[in-house]
């Protein structure tokens, strides 16, 4: 067991767990933030995705010990000043969840996605979301979630 | 561990925080103000002895919040919103007055399974006289609070009007009065007439939605209770080998491990099987010391079956007599003697997977001789009776909470992950939670059961079919769990054709027989158990014969739906949903060019008349790509919620190729080779369909289910595109294993 200190949306935290931990059983057990998803473990899924330093990242595959002093965000970080993040809001315009369990995770890789291309085409978020599985297969309501999201955040100023 | 304290806005604008998972049974249940809010909602305490409470379902309070309770397990297929539209509708609510709370297994809820698409139609009716019973309860209030005949007064907007007068009465206002009056017989209710309906048939977002999308705890893996600790457990990947030992001493000396113990178990597939737990002060540390068990199984007899042996059997078999005649009309052999034109195919599908993505969990608390459980099932009363049977422990003692499910399809009908949880918890004095690994959840599933068909059709000189034949060969265990007895070996969930499985009924010499092949193999139901592959099968061979017998597709369907003799299939509805597709669709198989090919296919199952049309485009390379889907549905009357509807069916036609494109499991010495999404290919964004067009088509019919009559019709219309496209048949799971290459 070591000590860490995690920024998880904004707040600092230690916490005392083995180093190969990775930062998703940190989030989940340890810290009591479960908007962030198990799912496979290998990387292959994407329901575990959050942000480093506003980077996607499964953090299945990333140790505790790897997220140094890296900002992380989670789902639960997202929303903004009571403000939910446009992708949040364009989920609930949209009513895309059906079971939910892999959505905080859709959320996070589009959430990176806009921020680096805040009017991607259908084959650029087809590309970018690849590696977020939805066994309820909502994929046609996430592809248009993201371009709504798009026109909302365009209609305030480009402001995510 | 002390759970941190939630600050910023989110915490301030009212969510409870973490910690108030701590209270027994409130993981769900957040007291919302408004079902449709998003961030911000305020805590509403129930207020003991205050609330108009007509019956189990109901609760209004004097501040006009209305709760209603949920009571089928929520997987996805949206029932937690749309059952209590049907409430919200008679009641004359408005919809951001409504609280909508999720029950515990409760009998005074009645039955509370979800599966076969049976939570919408089980409920219907009787959710319209509920709603229907409260208003007329408090119209009935305001009429005596006002002194005039109740005749005079209606509801809407959460308050009864005073017609004449114009005066009226919040909901809430009435509660103490309405809480005086008897509760009056269903014939004295008036429900609504259906041209009335404001709420039923308009899109409502999910109740859960804005939980959902912050990330809040829903699902049963999200449970967290006081003192927990984390379990996994190992079982044998030959299905109920035996544990002979494990490393269990040097597997309690590992970081986090406070135990680990060998679980004798049962031969029961669906129960529980024998194997190793491991408990901890995480999961993580759980899933670590893991890695290093070491057991040594007695693997049994079953340690050398292989998918491959058992399709060199069903071939085998193919050329003998069914062992079973599923149903006999006429006689085929008459009839190829004497046709114009015979045909014969073999079709085949694999083992699959339901791969929820929320693997299989349960928390389990076991104290006071009783159990206490977090489950995301699909049967929670299912779980309460294999825990008592298992346990000889009074049902009385074994209380269900229902948490939100990530993903059923059937999976969690079974049982199995509830029984581990209470055979690990009785051993713990703490509450566990049981969470399987995603290899865990793959390997161990109640599978899909794979199977082979072997058809022979006959057209006469006009084309027409004059007989048909299919010998299905599928699989059987003799399991004292769902489907054998121990006595005999039977078909597993989804294994056994039926008698009136269409085109059974419309042709005067039809033969089915059926063959089972004994194997070790968990099954269980997997989305429209049967139909999902059934309707494949069917409709890609009536595709055969219409190709064959050089007429086009959507005639020669017709044609056949025309010729009913008998049997529960209503042809006429049928009918009515293949012209509708055919007409949205702008059917012209014609119009497209090599490379480019319209499909169609129909199915009935669940109550549900469905059919789809699918345009593909092949490259030269064999890659499909779909370009678009028309699908129309007839489930009845009433579409209860349109949002929810058209996503089920989305969702369906999706799901439907993907299984179709990608999935397979496959047998090999006993256990299944494939263990997690690297080797167990999901559809994905990119193979989605570019647009999915929906319709529903009312009809005079009750009002029935959509979780799963839209998908067995999908991989059919598929695979006719892609002959209409390339002239290249599908004719096995997974669609990938076929040479799609054209020149």
């Amino acid at each position: 067991m070591s000590k860490y200190t995690l920024n998880v949306n904004g707040q600092s935290y230690t916490v005392d767990v083995a180093s190969n931990t990775p930062l998703l059983w940190v989030l989940r057990d340890t810290l009591n933030l479960v908007g962030t998803k198990f799912g496979c473990g290998i990387g292959q899924c994407g329901a575990c995705m959050v942000h480093l330093n506003g980077e996607p990242m499964r953090s299945c595959m990333t140790t505790v010990a790897n997220v140094g002093r890296r900002a992380v965000t989670t789902i639960e970080g997202l929303a903004q000043d009571g403000h939910l993040h446009a992708l949040q809001q364009a989920w609930t315009d949209l009513d895309v969840p059906q079971c939910g369990y892999c959505q905080s995770g859709q959320i996070m890789t589009a959430a990176a996605l806009l921020k680096s291309n805040p009017k991607p085409t259908d084959e650029e978020i087809d590309g970018e979301m690849a590696g977020n599985l939805c066994r309820c297969a909502t994929y046609v309501r996430i592809r248009a979630g993201i371009k709504h999201a798009a026109e909302l955040a365009s209609a305030k100023g480009g402001k995510q | 561990m002390n759970a941190p304290t939630l600050t910023g806005p989110i915490d301030r604008r009212g969510f409870l925080k973490f910690s108030a998972l701590a209270g027994s049974g409130l993981v769900l249940g957040f007291y919302l103000k408004s079902a449709g809010q998003a961030l911000g909602a305020d805590v509403v305490k129930p207020v003991a002895g205050t609330e108009f409470k007509p019956n189990a379902f109901i609760r209004i309070a004097p501040d006009g919040v209305v709760t209603l309770v949920s009571k089928q397990p929520e997987i996805g297929q949206g029932i937690k919103t749309s059952l209590p539209m049907i409430i919200a509708e008679e009641l004359e609510v408005n919809w951001k007055d409504v609280v909508i709370v999720q029950g515990d297994l409760d009998p005074a809820y009645g039955g509370q399974s979800a599966g076969g698409s049976r939570s919408t139609p089980n409920n219907y009716n009787e959710f319209h006289r509920l709603g229907a019973t409260a208003r007329t309860m408090l119209v009935e209030a305001a009429a005596l609070t006002w002194g005039v005949p109740a005749s005079e007064c209606f509801a809407a907007d959460s308050a009864v009007h005073h017609r004449t007068s114009g005066k009226a009465l919040k909901f809430g206002e009435l509660v103490a009065k309405a809480s005086t009056l008897p509760v009056p017989a269903a014939a004295d209710v008036k429900q609504k007439d259906p041209k009335d309906y404001k709420l039923l048939g308009t899109r409502i977002g999910g109740v859960d939605n804005s939980k959902v999308v912050t990330g809040q705890p829903l699902f049963g893996i999200d449970t967290k209770l006081p003192g927990m600790l984390y379990a996994v457990y190992e079982k044998c990947p030959v299905f109920a080998g035996k544990v002979v030992s494990a490393n269990l001493d040097a597997i309690k000396a590992l970081p986090g491990v406070t135990d680990a113990f060998v679980i004798e178990g049962t031969s029961n597939l669906g129960g529980l099987l024998p194997g190793v737990a491991i408990v901890a002060d995480s999961t993580w540390s759980a899933f670590s010391a893991r890695k290093q068990l070491k057991v040594t199984w007695d693997e049994g007899k079953f340690a050398n079956d292989s998918w491959d042996a058992f399709a060199a059997k069903a071939t085998t078999l193919s050329k003998q007599p069914g062992e079973s005649t599923v149903k006999k009309t006429g006689d085929v052999a008459a009839a190829f003697a004497g046709a114009a034109k015979t045909i014969e195919a073999s079709y085949t599908y694999p083992f699959i997977s339901h791969a929820s993505i929320e693997p299989q969990n349960c928390t389990a608390w076991f104290k006071d001789g009783g159990f206490e459980f977090w489950a995301p099932s699909q049967n929670p009363g299912g779980g309460q009776d294999a825990v008592a049977n298992l346990f000889k422990i009074p049902k009385e003692k074994i209380i269900v909470h229902l948490t939100r499910s990530g993903g059923g399809f059937g999976r969690r009908l079974s049982q199995d992950f509830f029984v581990e949880a209470a055979a690990i918890a009785q051993k713990v004095n703490a509450p566990v939670k049981l969470t399987w690994s995603r290899e865990d959840d793959l390997r161990h599933d109640q599978f899909r059961a794979g199977g082979f068909h072997f058809l022979k059709g006959g057209l006469d000189a006009n084309g027409k079919i004059v007989g048909w034949q299919n010998h299905f060969v599928t699989f059987g265990t003799m399991s004292a769990g769902r489907g054998g007895a121990g006595m005999a070996v039977r078909p597993g969930s989804g294994g056994s054709l039926d008698a009136d499985q269409f085109p059974s009924n419309f042709l005067a010499n039809y033969l089915c027989e059926q063959s089972v092949m004994e194997c070790n193999i968990p099954m269980g139901p997997w989305r429209a158990p049967g139909n999902n592959v059934f309707s494949w099968v069917i409709q890609s061979f009536i595709d055969e014969l219409a190709f064959a017998a050089g007429r086009d597709q959507l005639e020669f369907r017709l044609d056949l739906l025309s010729q009913k003799m008998g049997g529960p299939y209503d042809a006429a509805r049928m009918t009515a949903v293949v012209k509708l597709v055919a007409e949205k669709a702008g059917w012209n198989p014609k119009n497209f060019p090599r490379g480019r090919g319209q499909g169609i296919a129909f199915h009935w199952s669940h109550s549900g008349y469905v059919a789809h049309v699918v345009e593909v485009t092949v490259s030269k390379s064999g890659e499909a790509k779909i370009d678009r889907v028309v699908s129309v549905c007839d489930v009845g009357q009433q579409i209860v919620n349109r949002s929810g509807a058209e996503n089920q069916v989305e969702g369906s036609v999706i799901d439907g190729i993907g299984t179709m494109m990608f999935q397979e499991l496959n047998l090999d010495h006993g256990r299944i080779v494939e263990a997690n999404f690297n080797d167990y290919p999901m559809i994905r964004m990119p193979q989605a369909p570019a647009k999915i067009e929906v319709h529903f088509l009312a009809s005079n019919n009750p009002t029935t289910g959509l979780g799963e009559p839209a998908i067995p019709p999908i991989a059919p219309a598929l695979g006719n595109a892609i002959f209409a496209a390339t002239g290249k048949r599908v004719r096995q799971f997974p669609m990938s294993r076929t040479d799609l290459r054209w020149s």
